[in-house]
């Protein structure tokens, strides 16, 4: 009745669908851009729509790691630690240009963007961006983690990020 | 004070110790030289024409690329470029740097009694770039002191901590010393870029 592999292929969307829907973020806020994150995570933008309302303030609770604003190469150790102690399955923002790439800074202090130390899922440019910004790379983590195998990460896409993109129906709705 | 009177007041105070003194826009300036810097500031703090109880800021300036560049004009980078006419006069021209010295720490003083501020100038060489520490003054000075260490490389007396503050230690050299190069990179950790 069911054909080889039906059951396993349901059973790893079923858990895409749980975990896109329930990420537990890691904000790690060091400049301005947290007045965005917050903005987005208040009662106006409301983050919990989309199931990620609980930030976590300890790296073995949280799923993706949001690093929010500008890195300097003294914080770097700090964020890459951050990072290593979080389990598996896990999943890294770069949230605002600076972390995409260093922004405007191009100086002693400052790392050129974060995938220069920890590997990034999903981008968010913006100096800082704005939340309608923000709930869209929340969607594109969501369609990625859903696309994601249970026991492994990151299935090759041809497009190279990491499988489906998100349906018309779950963009947001900002009036 | 007036900016005038308190000028008058110092100078009267130090003769010794006052190199020079203007009150470009109005901020009033003295330039002393180095071994008197905890003397001024002690009088400064604790005599009651002065009052001086907070610092508000230090910094240092270097001024060993001065002059070597021309600054571009305002605004030159939108196409509009703005530069001061020359047929107009400056009555209060800028006097340019206090010495030929390559540093000078900058010490920004305000009294909350008397409501009136000083800017005092300690020229420093670059051979032997050291002042008196004002920690013992103005306890506030313990980290501005460790701030400009860090920047410029500027050693302060009797500090009784005097390590990095902004950077990390093994940050190697002065990021605000002009010689720095601009594109040098240290990072902790990742690739240098």
């Amino acid at each position: 009745m069911f054909g080889e592999g039906f059951l396993t292929s349901r059973l790893e969307e079923a858990l895409g669908w749980a975990r896109k829907y329930s990420i537990f973020q890691y904000p790690f806020v060091t400049a301005c851009c947290g007045m965005e994150y917050m903005a987005t995570a208040c009662a106006h933008y409301d983050v919990d729509r989309f199931g990620a309302g609980l930030p976590r303030f300890s790296p073995r609770q949280a799923d993706v790691l949001f690093v929010v604003g500008t890195i300097s190469h003294k914080m770097a150790p700090v964020m890459k630690r951050i990072y290593d102690q979080m389990a598996e399955p896990k999943w890294v923002v770069a949230f605002g240009v600076c972390t995409c790439t260093g922004g405007f800074y191009d100086n002693y202090a400052t790392v050129m963007g974060i995938d220069t130390i920890i590997p990034v899922d999903v981008y968010i440019p913006g100096c800082p961006p704005r939340p309608e910004y923000v709930l869209d790379g929340l969607l594109k983590l969501q369609a990625k983690i859903q696309a994601e195998h249970a026991t492994g990460r990151r299935p090759p896409s041809p497009d190279g990020f990491g499988g489906a993109s998100p349906a018309p129906e779950m963009r947001p709705e900002v009036e | 004070m007036t900016a005038a009177s308190l000028l008058q007041a110092i100078k009267d105070r130090f003769p010794l110790a006052t190199r020079a003194c203007h009150s470009y826009r109005g901020d009033a300036t003295v330039v002393i030289g180095r071994e008197f810097l905890l003397e001024v500031a002690r009088t400064l703090k604790t005599d009651p024409a002065f009052q001086m109880n907070f610092l508000m800021d230090m910094t240092a300036v270097d001024f060993s690329a001065f002059g070597s560049k021309a600054s571009p004009a305002f605004f030159s980078s939108s196409g509009v470029s703005v530069k001061a006419s020359p047929q107009i006069p400056d009555p209060d021209p800028w006097l340019g740097p206090p010495g030929p010295e390559r540093f000078v720490v900058v010490y920004h003083f305000f009294s909350l009694a008397l409501k009136h501020r000083l800017r005092l100038e300690v020229p420093v060489d670059e051979a032997d770039a050291e002042v008196d520490s004002l920690t013992s003054l103005w306890a506030c000075a313990n980290w501005l002191e460790r701030e400009v260490w860090d920047m410029f490389g500027i050693r302060f007396r009797g500090h009784p901590s005097l390590k990095r503050i902004l950077m990390y230690e093994e940050f190697v050299g002065h990021p605000l010393r002009k010689d720095y190069p601009v594109n040098k990179r240290q990072p902790l950790i990742g690739p240098v870029n």
